[in-house]
């Protein structure tokens, strides 16, 4: 069963839009309390830019609307997560090339998104990076025959809540080391938002 | 004219650190390509690598072009830059203090010595973390 077509991949882009845009404070604050208080503007920006880019643009498979996106992000988002969610929707597309997304097509599209925000920030689980979201992401879709994606945001939300009790070894927030506990990481909250978007435009079913 | 050398680009999140670099090498150095990306598209603080791959364009003469950086996704841009881009022999100048670093490598490129040369040397100064 086909649970994203074009059309919702377009809706995942706008409703990402709309949380970045209404979380923005929300997102910079806590960019301000352990890295360089951009992530707010940074999520902001590259997802206006993509819906800007995809509303105006005809495509034909689920995989060119995600690489546009990859593409746009890359480009516009200026920090750390511009590279790494660009690289994880460049992945994502690479795996759906030439496919119908169902659920496998999409468990593997989102394995290759984690391998390369691994391969891209360098990153491993427990680290106190948005990989630790994408992790647990890549978990539930390997464990389960999904009949229910709210659990999958459950899921998200403890893992960010986990991250509250880590050390930063990578990224900006690395530079602060023990001070950084206590702290939800900031990407960690925005990768929440791309799959708590995901989840309200999502076919249920295999 | 410069054909001879090898290019470098200096990549900065800031596009003030980007000019100054530039700045304290010209002073010495004329005969090397360099191109600065610094900053994001609309110049803010960040790094882009769209300006990334176009400053490799521009110092690319066929002799491999270096890439120094200073934080963060300074570096990731920079990976990115190399896949995208179209010259071939371009490598990441990698854990290199930006300053000193471009100032090294600078000095060497104008002296004639290959890509791998100037990494060599660029070695002593490598940090343990970045
Ligand atoms: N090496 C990395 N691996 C995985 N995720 C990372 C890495 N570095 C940063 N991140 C994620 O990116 C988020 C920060 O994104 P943001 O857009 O604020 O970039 P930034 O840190 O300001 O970038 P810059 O390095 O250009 O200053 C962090 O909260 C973290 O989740
Ligand atoms: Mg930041």
């Amino acid at each position: 069963m086909i649970i994203l077509t074009v059309e919702q991949t377009k809706q995942w882009m706008q409703e990402i839009q709309k949380r970045m845009e209404a979380n923005k404070e929300q997102l910079t604050a806590l960019d301000q309390a352990i890295g360089d208080g951009d992530h707010g503007i940074n999520m902001a920006r590259g997802f206006n830019e993509v819906v800007n880019k995809i509303d105006d643009t005809e495509y034909d498979s689920v995989a060119d609307v995600l690489k546009s996106a990859a593409m746009t992000l890359t480009a516009k988002v200026g920090g750390a997560s511009g590279p790494l969610y660009g690289t994880a929707f460049l992945k994502m597309s690479m795996a759906l090339q030439d496919k119908e997304v169902n659920q496998q097509n999409f468990k593997e599209a989102i394995d290759a998104a984690l391998a390369g925000i691994k391969m891209r920030g360098n990153a491993e689980f427990g680290e106190k990076t948005m990989y630790d979201v994408w992790y647990q992401v890549a978990e539930f879709l390997a464990s389960e025959n999904v009949e229910d994606w709210e659990e999958m945001i459950e899921a998200c939300q403890a893992t960010i809540e986990d991250t509250r009790e880590m050390v930063a070894t990578k990224g900006r927030a690395s530079y602060l080391k023990e001070r950084t506990l206590g702290h939800v990481d900031p990407g960690s909250m925005s990768s929440f938002y791309i799959f708590e978007a995901l989840v309200a435009v999502i076919e249920v079913g295999n | 004219m410069m054909s001879d050398k090898v290019g470098l680009v200096i990549i900065s999140h800031s596009p003030k650190i980007g000019d100054g670099v530039f700045e304290l090498i010209k002073q010495v150095i004329t005969g090397v390509p360099i191109a600065v990306a610094a900053g994001t598209d609309d110049n803010q603080i960040g790094t882009s690598m769209e300006k990334i791959i176009d400053a490799i364009t521009q110092v690319d003469n066929g002799n491999g072009v270096l890439l120094m950086y200073d934080l963060g996704s300074a570096k990731m841009n920079a990976e990115m830059a190399i896949e995208f881009s179209e010259s071939a022999n371009v490598q990441l100048a990698d854990h290199i203090p930006l300053v000193e670093g471009s100032y090294i490598a600078a000095v060497e490129a104008n002296m004639g010595k290959s890509l791998q040369e100037i990494r060599n040397s660029l070695q002593k100064i490598e940090l343990t973390e970045m």
